[in-house]
């Protein structure tokens, strides 16, 4: 008989692990990525391959010849951040550009800190804000849908819906404009955008296979929505002329992204369903303060990177423990 | 209703191999190895010596401290030596070493299979029974019964709960048991009920053993009192602190005892050598073991003498298979890895699990991505990432104040880790350390 194996309990282990979540990850990506094909058309192929390839090959170079551990490569992560980093940019982003901000996501916002599990920020919206800062009119300049699917240089852009709102004094204003689509067109993704944050229905699709997956947990999701929907809703009883409905800033922009992809990163998020409760609803009242009130038209980043701040301090919420209230009956 | 606890849990896959295999008395082998720390607290003292003639069910180890108990002998045969042999925990420890010849009992001892309901011992002289039969927890603690029994001042048990869960995989011993003696159970507890002084008992079983859970119903039907109450199938249901909260809704603090909250909790097991103890003066000798693994050829309930190698029992079920990598005494989430298969049945041995090299092995270990769900999964309510991480640095004042001490080592967490982090081990290690920091404090 051969030695045998000893080691603490417990001696079995569930099926799955890293590998395993981020491939779910990257199957729930899937639909919104081919609602981005399908409107953007080789553009947003073009923006995936690149952000895909450049986050893989700076982790392997970091890991290889900075952090000298073994390859990291295989448990996917990578591929998370650089299919995350492409849904948070113009598909028609020079591709000099989205080097760059692969290069910030992977190698300032994760790599630096140690890698997979280390990053306090959401390493795609690290690059995505500092492309943003940085080259402001390009990741400001977003192609029109479906007719410049076709195209393959020289695309015509055009506004996104909450850029529309923005420079319009009023509500009214922003519905007469003729670029603006109407509510189903913006529910299925024929808005301009972000290649990846158009279509709400993919990103549920998206988001209702993590949470059936058990990869993310209903809190932050649901309390994400509810606290845009609740602030965006507290403005618009107030003055329906000026602000317009939830229903509105639910399906433009980033914020279904946003809600079921960037906030719900595991590592940048808090750990017990208190933390994860309030984060999700400061970051949905975040987003709606910073579209409504700041300069920029979106601002579903922004309030996801100040909440990621603040998770080493909702972390200090802890769960309720056993035995803790004693409840006899 | 199905019952369980609210907090945590997860579910295995229950692999219960040897469900329904009748249970098989063993031969015991020409020498036997009885450990002399086979309980929860002190070990016991050995009351012969080398050369000595023994009769079976003859005591030859006294507990003497309070958390102690009596060991007897298994056999009938002479004391061969006393000395150092190896032991579930992996270390040679004291152990009394006999050569059976034959199989004469000790006089006074009931060998027959007569039911004897009539229960005429006063709750004090219950205690005194167990005490003197060497009863302790046969669930796998071992803690020595008759203390669990004696009630302190103050306190009032209004429930005994009696747990028959076996939520470990694999496990059957208990399964088997209630299946083929459950109107002796049944006797074991209404002793238990009289000891303690409660008028009310349950019995709670898992839903995954449905025809236990009929069989021990039909027993109770004419007890009043007694109920059996079906659980859904959730780990750790068997942690005495969970069964409570699932049969009767209370918990227990941190720190505490049961019987803060008016429970006392005895396993399936052990109400039976109660029985067997009381009504028929018989001595725990003896017990169900479970032999099994996926790779095993026969998974087996065996009825083992205590001090009986477990190479014996691997060989009554088919044989150490080609591929083995891991032999463990207990069940796949909280059982101990044994390195050698001459480690003897004790009275806490539930089961021998076998497993092959690859399922030995432990999964590739990611760095931790703050997923959360072991701090989902726990229990106890408690972040095992945190207690780990305290464990990994060696902070003991972090693994204090976020209570290390109230973890039960389920394993939950490290079963469900994406990661495949450690996080058990450095727990263990916390809490042996911070112990050792509160014992140093109190003195």
């Amino acid at each position: 008989m051969s030695l045998l194996t000893v080691s603490g309990s417990p001696h079995v282990h569930e099926k799955g692990n890293v590998s395993k979540i981020m491939l779910f990850v990257i199957i729930a990506m899937l639909p919104a990525f081919i609602a981005s094909a399908w409107m953007f058309g080789i553009g947003a192929v073009k923006v995936f391959a690149v952000s895909i390839i450049a986050c893989i090959l700076f982790e392997w170079l970091v890991q290889k010849f900075l952090i000298k551990g073994p390859n990291t490569v295989s448990d996917y992560s990578a591929i998370v951040t650089g299919m995350l980093l492409a849904f948070n940019v113009p598909s028609n982003l020079p591709v000099w550009i989205l080097i760059i901000g692969a290069f910030v996501s992977i190698v300032i916002g994760k790599m630096s800190f140690g890698g997979l599990g280390k990053n306090p920020f959401n390493p795609a919206l690290v690059g995505r804000v500092f492309m943003l800062i940085s080259f402001p009119v390009p990741m400001t300049s977003w192609p029109k849908p479906l007719e410049s699917a076709s195209q393959l240089t020289d695309v015509i852009t055009g506004p996104t819906p909450l850029g529309i709102l923005k420079e319009s004094s009023n509500v009214a204003e922003a519905m007469s404009n003729p670029a603006m689509p109407d509510y189903l067109q913006m529910f299925w993704g024929n808005m301009g955008g972000s290649a990846g944050e158009i279509s709400a229905i993919a990103l549920l699709a998206g988001g209702l296979f993590l949470l059936l997956t058990r990869v993310i947990s209903w809190h932050i999701p649901v309390s994400f929505l509810l606290g845009a929907t609740m602030f965006a809703g507290a403005l618009w009883l107030a003055d329906p002329t000026i602000y317009i409905d939830p229903l509105f800033h639910l399906i433009a922009g980033g914020m279904m992204l946003a809600a079921f992809f960037m906030a719900t990163d595991m590592v940048s998020s808090p750990m017990t369903p208190w933390g994860m409760l309030i984060f999700g609803f400061m970051g949905g009242v975040l987003t709606i303060i910073i579209r409504v009130f700041g300069a920029y038209p979106e601002g579903a980043s922004f309030a996801i990177l100040i909440m990621n701040a603040f998770v080493p301090l909702l972390n200090k919420i802890k769960p309720k423990r056993f035995g803790e209230e004693v409840k006899n009956g | 209703m199905l019952k369980t606890f609210k907090l945590g849990g997860v579910h295995p896959p229950e692999n219960k191999l040897s469900a329904h295999k009748a249970i098989e008395a063993i031969e015991a082998p020409e020498k036997i190895f009885v450990p002399l720390g086979q309980n929860l607290g002190a070990p016991s003292v050995a009351t012969v010596k080398r050369g000595d003639k023994v009769k079976t069910g003859q005591l030859i180890a006294k507990g003497e401290a309070f958390i102690s108990a009596m060991i007897h002998s298994p056999v009938s045969g002479t004391v061969d030596k006393i000395d150092t042999h190896i032991d579930a925990s992996g270390y040679r420890r004291d152990t009394i070493i006999i050569t059976r010849e034959g199989d004469e009992w000790e006089e006074g001892i009931d060998l027959s299979a007569d039911l004897r309901k009539e229960i005429t011992l006063s709750p004090q002289e219950i205690v005194e029974k167990v005490k003197a039969s060497g009863i302790v927890g046969l669930g796998g603690a071992t803690f020595p019964t008759h203390v669990k029994l004696m009630v302190p001042d103050g306190k009032k048990a209004e429930y005994l709960i009696i747990n028959a869960v076996e939520c470990e995989p694999y496990l059957t011993a208990d399964h088997q048991l209630m299946l083929e003696k459950a109107d002796e159970i049944v006797v074991g507890v209404q002793i238990l009920m009289k000891a303690i002084g409660v008028d009310k008992a349950i019995i709670g079983i898992e839903n995954n053993k449905p025809d236990a859970i009929e069989h021990m119903n039909k027993s109770v039907a004419n007890f009043a009192g007694i109920t059996v109450q079906a659980l859904k199938v959730m780990y750790p249901q068997g942690a005495e602190k969970q069964l409570i909260k699932a049969c009767v809704n209370r918990e227990v603090p941190s720190g505490k005892l049961p019987i803060e909250v008016g429970c006392v909790v005895q396993n399936v097991g052990t109400a039976f050598a109660v029985y067997e103890a009381v009504q028929k003066n018989k001595p725990l000798i003896e017990r169900v073991v479970t032999v099994t693994g996926k790779n095993v050829s026969i998974p087996s309930n065996f009825m083992a003498r205590i001090g009986t190698p477990v190479s014996l029992l691997i060989e009554k079920a088919g044989g150490i298979p080609e591929d083995n990598g891991k032999i463990i005494n207990g069940g796949p989430m909280m059982g101990k890895a044994i390195n050698s298969t001459d480690v003897p049945v004790t009275k806490g041995t539930s089961g021998i699990l076998l497993m092959s090299e690859k399922e030995a092995k432990r999964v590739r270990e990611y760095n931790c991505v703050r997923c959360a769900r072991c701090t989902t999964v726990c229990p106890m309510g408690l972040e095992p990432f945190l207690l780990g991480l305290a464990g990994e640095s060696l902070d003991w004042e972090i693994a204090e104040k976020e209570q290390v001490m109230d973890c039960i080592e389920c394993g939950s967490c490290q079963y469900t880790c994406p990661s495949g982090r450690p996080l058990l081990d450095n727990i263990r290690l916390g809490k042996f350390k911070v112990g050792q920091i509160m014992r140093s404090r109190k003195n």
